[in-house]
């Protein structure tokens, strides 16, 4: 890991801290109130700061997993090098597409 | 601690071979307040004159006689056996990843070579201070450097290190405390040199910080806090901010 990545790999950690955070907080709250499917996604509908909240957390997911993985990858089964860090970034992109189209889903629905 | 006469019986099980080998049990009186090494260095006298094993000083000064004691390195001259025997048993076997020379023996020079991959040397630079450099004892830079400038390279935090088992090409925390005594040295010309050569891979980014080379390094020196320096340095030279 060089220092772009070590940097990539800890500002990614602090956004993912304080979206789970929030996230936990909302799951929390929803559970507590009772809220069913629908209430929920009533809620999410056309909400930009859930959108926005969720973007992030999505997208600092799909930069944190990867540089993770790829540590796992060279220390306990000895793979690394171009071939390697290609599927990690085509993982980061498969995690980002899938994140992002599920907050949009709830955001439109 | 554990005092004992000489009617009771000490049991080492020690490695014996290179790579491949190993261990054999040789049972020895055990001595009121004998060191680790006081028992290897009686094996090898009354036992078996073949055993290799290394030490120097016998007082903790050189750090050569450092090897595994019941699975943890530790400096055997500084290890007395009343205090890690269990039920009068001791399994010693040479340094963790280090090549194995013979017996308790290993060869230190991939350790050393990590150390020169770290730019663990000071470096005056083609044109050195002509004047004595003023360095203020109490500067953070002073501190910091004072903090790790004790190391002796004896290779104990090396064998503790769980990561250097996974990663070969990781330096180690001796290699990098050095680099962290020396990028905080204002005399050395070759601070960006040093941080290239431990940000990249193998470098201080693979540190786990499981801080085993803090828990067991026998002069009380933290790498862990060394590496978490240069974790710094190097992420505030990738996003180009000074730190």
């Amino acid at each position: 890991m060089n220092g772009a990545l070590l940097a990539a790999s800890r500002i990614s950690a602090l956004v993912l801290a304080i979206a789970v955070a929030v996230h936990l907080y909302v799951i929390i709250d929803a559970v507590q109130q009772g809220l069913t499917a629908a209430a929920l996604l009533e809620r999410t509908h056309g909400n930009i700061p859930f959108l926005a909240l969720y973007a992030c957390f999505v997208l600092a997911a799909s930069v944190h997993a990867p540089i993770g993985l790829r540590a796992v990858l060279a220390e306990w089964f000895g793979c690394s090098g171009g071939l390697t860090d290609g599927i990690l970034v085509c993982f980061g992109i498969l995690i980002a597409v899938l994140g992002m189209r599920a907050a949009w889903a709830v955001f439109a629905a | 601690m554990k005092t004992a006469n000489a009617t009771e019986t000490l049991s080492l099980e020690i490695w014996r071979g290179g790579a491949v080998g190993e261990f054999r049990t040789y049972r020895i009186p055990m001595r009121a307040n004998e060191t680790v090494l006081d028992a290897v260095s009686e094996v090898q006298r009354s036992r078996d004159p073949t055993l290799a094993y290394r030490f120097a000083c016998r007082v903790g000064m050189c750090g050569s006689c450092a090897m595994m004691v019941n699975d943890r390195p530790r400096w055997t001259c500084r290890t007395r056996v009343g205090v890690v025997a269990r039920g009068g048993r001791l399994r010693l076997a040479p340094l963790r990843h280090l090549p194995v020379v013979k017996d308790l023996v290993v060869d230190m020079a991939p350790f050393f070579a990590k150390w020169q991959r770290a730019l663990g040397r000071f470096e005056p630079g083609v044109a050195p201070f002509r004047d004595f450099a003023r360095v203020p004892p109490a500067s953070a830079e002073r501190q910091a450097a004072d903090a790790g400038i004790e190391c002796i390279g004896c290779g104990v935090c090396y064998a503790a290190c769980d990561v250097v088992g996974w990663n070969p090409d990781y330096l180690g925390p001796a290699a990098l405390n050095r680099a962290w005594t020396l990028v905080n040295d204002g005399r050395d010309q070759a601070r960006r040199e040093r941080l290239a050569a431990v940000s990249g891979p193998g470098g201080c980014a693979s540190c786990h910080t499981h801080m085993a080379c803090t828990e067991t390094c026998p002069k009380a020196i933290a790498p862990t806090y060394a590496i978490a320096g240069l974790k710094r340095l190097a992420i505030c030279a990738a996003l180009g901010v000074k730190p």
